[in-house]
C-alpha cells in the first residue's frame, strides 16, 4: 500500500495550511501499452469473436477518449465459456497434481511482475487512478496473490478445513471496477489453487486489464479452459451466475445486485460468496497521534478518488479534538494534487464513469439539502472527463443520506462523539459491516474497540491496508465469505 | 377397588426469553404419538411469537458473546448435566413421538447428552483452529478471530426430535450466537422439554427460543425478519427452501443449507459451528 506524502504536522487549531509544493508534471509514458483496436472474448484458451454478443467501447475516464472496442458476452457465449471450463476442470486441472497446479500459478505471478509497468499504466488508463496507486498498490498486490495462491495448490489438505478437500467445479466470478486486475486476482488466485476453473467477467467500464492478463495466461501456457474471460455487462454476469454449469458464485459489488444474486440462486445449491458495500467508520480519539491519523483519514477516503468499498467514509471523531482534526484536515486536504492520472505525483485520479459521477453528485446534494456543511478545497477541475473534488462534510447527522448510503466517491462525512461506548454505537448504526478505523494511543481501549466494532476488517492506527495473507470480508450485508488467507480457499473447496 | 391416582398432565408452552409463555395467539394444535394417540396440546405459535423471539434472542446476544468462551464451555456442559437427569423423561418421549424401541431411545438420548459435551468442549477451542495470525508483508501485527454472526434462525430437524435438534442448536450457541429455533412440527414435545433443561442450565434467558407451531407458517417470517443474521434449514420442508432462501437474501442472511446426516448419530464436525461465525480481522502497526 502506499503512503501518502506526509502532511506537516497539526500542533495547535490555528495551524498555518501546510504548503503546497509545486511539481513539474512527471506523466508516465503509455508508450509500454499496446491497445489493441478491438477485443474478443478469452474463451477455451483463445481469443474469439462473440457468437451472440455485441460490442462496446471502453473509454479512458480522465480524457473520454476511446480506448479499445471490446465484446459483451451473449448468452451463447457464456455457454461456450462454462462448457470449456467444466471440460477443463475435469479433464486437466481437477485432476493435475497440486505441484504441477502450482507452479502455473508461479509463472503468472512472475509473468505479472515482469510485465508490472504495462499492467499499472493500462490500469491507470482504463480505470483513471492514479499511476502511483496501479504501479504500487494494485499490480504488486495481485501479483502477491497469485503468489501466494500459488503455495496453497499443493497444501490443501494442511489448511485445517478438512481431511480430504476438494474442488467445488466451475467459478463464475463476477468483479467491479474499482480494482479490476487486484478483484480478478482476488478471484481466480484461491479458485484456480484449489482445483476449480474459472469463468470471470470483468466490469464493463474497465475490461481491459483482465484481457491483457489473458495474454499472461497465454503466456504461462496454462491449459486452455482453465480460465475463460467474458466481458460484457450486467446482462452478461445475470447469464454467468444463471448458467447450471457453474458450481460456485463469488460476487464482488454492489449490496443491492449482491442481494438480487443471492435471490436467484435460491434452491440453485449453488456455493455463494458476496463482497459488497460498506461504510465504514473511522474513529478518532482524543489521544491518537492526530497528524498520523489525518494522514489515515485521508488515505482512508480519498485512496483510489474513494471507489473502495471499505473506505472509512464516515469519520467518527471525539468532540474535544473535533475542531483541530477538521482543520487540519482541510490543510491537509490543500495539497492534494488532482489531475492526470498518469503524472506521478497525482494523488486522486478520475472519477470512472459518468454514471458514477453523477450518483456522487446525486449524494453529496442530499447533503447539502438535508443540512450538512459542505467543504472541498481550492481545485481546479480538469476540461474533459468525470472528475469531482475532494469533499468534507461536517455538521452531518446519523439520519443523513450522506451519513447512512455508500457513496463510493471522495466524500467524507464528519461525525462527533463523547465516550467511547457512543463511538461504538454510532460506528455500528448501519446495515453494511466491512471494515472500520480506530486511532488512540491507548493498547487497551484498541483491543475493545476491535471486539466491539461490528466489522470484518478493523484497521487500528492505519486503514486501508491489504495483504494476501490478511482474510479480507463482511458482516452483514457487506457480505458473506473471506477472500485472501486461508479462510479464503474455504469458498472453493467441498469440505 | 383401589382408587387410581389421577396424573397431573404438562401444559407444553414456548419457550421465550427464558419464560415459558402460551403463545399470544392463544392457538393449540394437538400433538399425536406415532400410533396416533394423543401426545398433548402444543402452542401454535404465531407471527407475533417470531418476532418476539427474535426480539428476545436479540437483547441476549451481545451478553452471551461477551461471555468468556470458558464460561460459555460450562454453561453448555450445565446443560448435558441436566439432560442426562432426564434421560428417563426424554427416552419415554422418544418412543412415544418417533415410534423407536426403548434401547433405541436410550441410545439417542445418550448420544443428544454427549453431543452437548462434544460442543461444549470447542467453546474455548473454535478460535485456536478458526483463527490465525497472519504473516503480512509489512510492519503490522495481523490476527483474524472467529466471532459470532448474531441472531440465528433455525428449522429444526422434522423426525430427529431431540438429537437432531440439539446437534443443529448446540453449534450455533458454542460460538457466541443466539438462536429461535422452530421446533418439529409433528414431533415438537421434546423441544419444549429441552427448553425446561436450558432453563435449569445457567444459560441467560433469550439464548435460546423454542417455538412450536406450523413450519408453513412460522418459518417464513424468521427467514424474511430483518433482525436475523443467519438460517439454518436443516428441516426446512423442500418445498419452501426457494422461497426461504429468496426471503433471506433481504438482508444477505447466511444460509445453512445441508439437511445434515441422513443419521444424527454420526460424529459431527466443526462445519455447523463454522457456518455462522464471521471472520474478524485486525491490523496494527509494528514499531518503536
Amino acid at each position: 500500500m502506499s503512503h501518502a506524502p506526509r502532511a506537516s504536522p497539526v500542533t495547535t487549531s490555528e495551524a498555518p495550511p501546510a504548503r503546497r509544493f509545486e511539481y513539474a508534471p512527471a506523466p508516465e509514458s503509455r508508450a509500454v501499452v499496446n491497445i489493441r483496436p478491438s477485443y474478443g472474448l478469452f474463451i477455451d484458451g483463445e481469443f474469439v469473436e462473440p457468437t451472440d454478443g455485441s460490442l462496446f467501447e471502453t473509454v479512458n475516464p480522465a480524457t473520454e477518449e476511446v480506448l479499445a472496442e471490446v465484446s459483451a458476452a451473449g448468452p451463447g457465449d457464456v455457454d461456450r465459456a462454462v462448457v470449456a471450463a467444466t471440460r477443463a476442470q475435469r479433464e486437466v486441472w481437477g485432476s493435475m497434481p497440486g505441484k504441477e497446479r502450482a507452479k502455473y500459478l508461479f509463472r503468472v505471478a512472475r509473468i505479472m511482475q515482469e510485465r508490472a509497468r504495462e499492467l499499472a499504466v493500462l490500469e491507470t488508463l482504463d480505470n483513471g487512478k492514479p499511476i502511483r496507486e496501479s504501479r504500487d498498490v494494485d499490480v504488486p498486490l495481485a501479483a502477491a496473490h497469485f503468489f501466494y495462491y500459488a503455495g496453497w495448490a499443493d497444501k490443501l489438505a494442511y489448511a485445517g478445513l478438512g481431511p480430504a478437500p476438494r474442488p467445488l467445479g466451475v467459478a463464475g466470478q463476477v468483479v467491479p471496477w474499482n480494482f479490476p486486475l487486484l478483484m480478478a486476482a482476488w478471484k481466480l488466485a484461491p479458485a484456480l489453487a484449489a482445483g476449480n476453473t474459472c469463468v470471470l467477467k470483468p466490469a464493463e467500464t474497465t475490461p481491459l486489464s483482465a484481457l491483457l492478463l489473458a495474454e499472461i495466461l497465454q503466456q504461462a501456457e496454462l491449459p486452455p479452459g482453465v480460465v475463460n474471460i467474458l466481458t460484457g455487462a450486467g446482462d452478461t454476469g445475470a447469464a454467468l451466475v444463471a448458467h447450471p454449469g457453474v458450481a460456485k458464485v463469488a460476487f464482488t459489488g454492489s449490496t443491492e445486485v449482491g442481494k438480487s444474486i443471492q435471490r436467484s440462486l435460491a434452491g440453485s445449491g449453488k456455493h455463494l460468496t458476496l463482497e459488497l458495500g460498506g461504510k465504514a467508520a473511522n474513529v478518532v480519539f482524543e489521544d491518537a497521534p492526530l497528524s498520523q491519523a489525518i494522514e489515515g483519514i485521508v488515505n482512508g477516503i480519498f485512496f483510489n478518488q474513494g471507489h473502495v468499498c471499505c473506505a472509512g467514509s464516515r469519520l467518527l471523531v471525539q468532540e474535544s479534538v473535533a475542531e483541530q482534526v477538521v482543520e487540519g484536515l482541510k490543510s491537509r486536504l490543500q495539497t492534494l494534487r488532482l489531475g492526470d492520472p498518469l503524472d506521478k505525483n497525482t494523488d486522486l485520479g478520475a472519477i470512472n464513469s459518468p454514471q458514477q459521477l453523477e450518483k456522487i453528485r446525486e449524494l453529496a446534494n442530499s447533503g447539502e439539502d438535508e443540512g450538512a456543511e459542505r467543504w472541498s478545497p481550492t481545485c481546479a477541475l480538469p476540461d474533459r472527463g468525470y472528475w469531482f473534488p475532494p469533499t468534507v462534510f461536517t455538521g452531518v447527522a446519523p439520519a443523513h443520506r450522506i451519513a447512512r448510503e455508500e457513496i463510493f466517491g471522495p466524500v467524507l462525512s464528519v461525525l462527533t462523539f463523547r465516550t467511547p461506548e457512543e463511538a461504538v454505537a454510532k460506528a455500528n448504526n448501519t446495515t453494511y459491516g466491512l471494515s472500520a478505523g480506530v486511532w488512540t494511543e491507548k493498547g487497551s481501549r484498541i483491543l475493545w474497540m476491535a471486539q466491539q466494532l461490528r466489522a470484518g476488517v478493523v484497521w487500528a492506527n492505519t486503514f486501508n491496508r491489504f495483504d494476501p495473507t490478511s482474510p479480507f470480508g463482511g458482516y452483514r450485508e457487506s457480505g458473506f465469505g473471506r477472500e485472501g488467507g486461508r479462510h479464503g480457499l474455504a469458498a472453493y473447496l467441498d469440505v | 377397588m383401589s382408587e387410581r391416582r389421577v396424573a397431573v398432565r404438562k401444559t407444553y408452552k414456548l419457550y421465550i426469553g427464558g419464560a415459558f409463555p402460551r403463545s399470544e395467539s392463544a392457538r393449540s394444535y394437538a400433538v399425536n404419538a406415532v400410533d396416533g394417540s394423543l401426545l398433548a396440546n402444543a402452542a401454535l405459535a404465531s407471527r407475533k411469537d417470531v418476532r418476539d423471539a427474535v426480539v428476545a434472542a436479540r437483547k441476549a446476544q451481545p451478553k452471551w458473546a461477551a461471555a468468556t468462551a470458558y464460561n460459555r464451555g460450562q454453561m453448555l456442559y450445565r446443560v448435558a448435566e441436566m439432560l442426562e437427569d432426564r434421560r428417563e423423561q426424554f427416552a419415554e418421549a422418544i418412543v412415544a413421538g418417533e415410534g423407536t424401541t426403548r434401547d433405541a431411545a436410550e441410545a439417542i438420548v445418550g448420544d443428544a447428552v454427549d453431543r452437548w459435551v462434544w460442543y461444549a468442549g470447542w467453546c474455548d477451542k473454535v478460535a485456536q483452529v478458526a483463527g490465525a495470525s497472519n504473516p503480512v508483508a509489512g510492519p503490522y501485527f495481523n490476527f483474524s478471530v472467529p466471532e459470532p454472526t448474531g441472531v440465528v434462525g433455525i428449522i429444526a430437524p422434522q423426525l430427529s426430535s431431540l438429537l437432531g435438534l440439539v446437534s443443529v442448536l448446540a453449534p450455533a450457541l458454542t460460538t457466541g450466537n443466539t438462536v429461535v429455533v422452530i421446533a418439529s412440527e409433528d414431533r415438537p414435545l421434546p423441544a419444549v422439554t429441552l427448553g425446561e433443561v436450558l432453563a435449569t442450565s445457567d444459560l441467560p434467558s433469550g439464548v435460546v427460543n423454542v417455538l412450536t407451531g406450523r413450519t408453513h407458517e412460522l418459518a417464513p417470517v424468521l427467514a424474511s425478519h430483518r433482525d436475523v443474521d443467519a438460517l439454518d434449514l436443516a428441516g426446512a420442508p423442500a418445498e419452501l427452501e426457494v422461497e426461504l432462501e429468496e426471503a433471506a437474501a433481504g438482508n444477505v442472511k447466511r444460509v445453512l443449507r445441508s439437511a445434515g446426516p441422513s443419521d444424527w448419530a454420526a460424529e459431527p464436525t466443526p462445519q455447523r459451528m463454522l457456518a455462522f461465525v464471521e471472520t474478524k480481522t485486525v491490523w496494527h502497526p509494528i514499531g518503536i
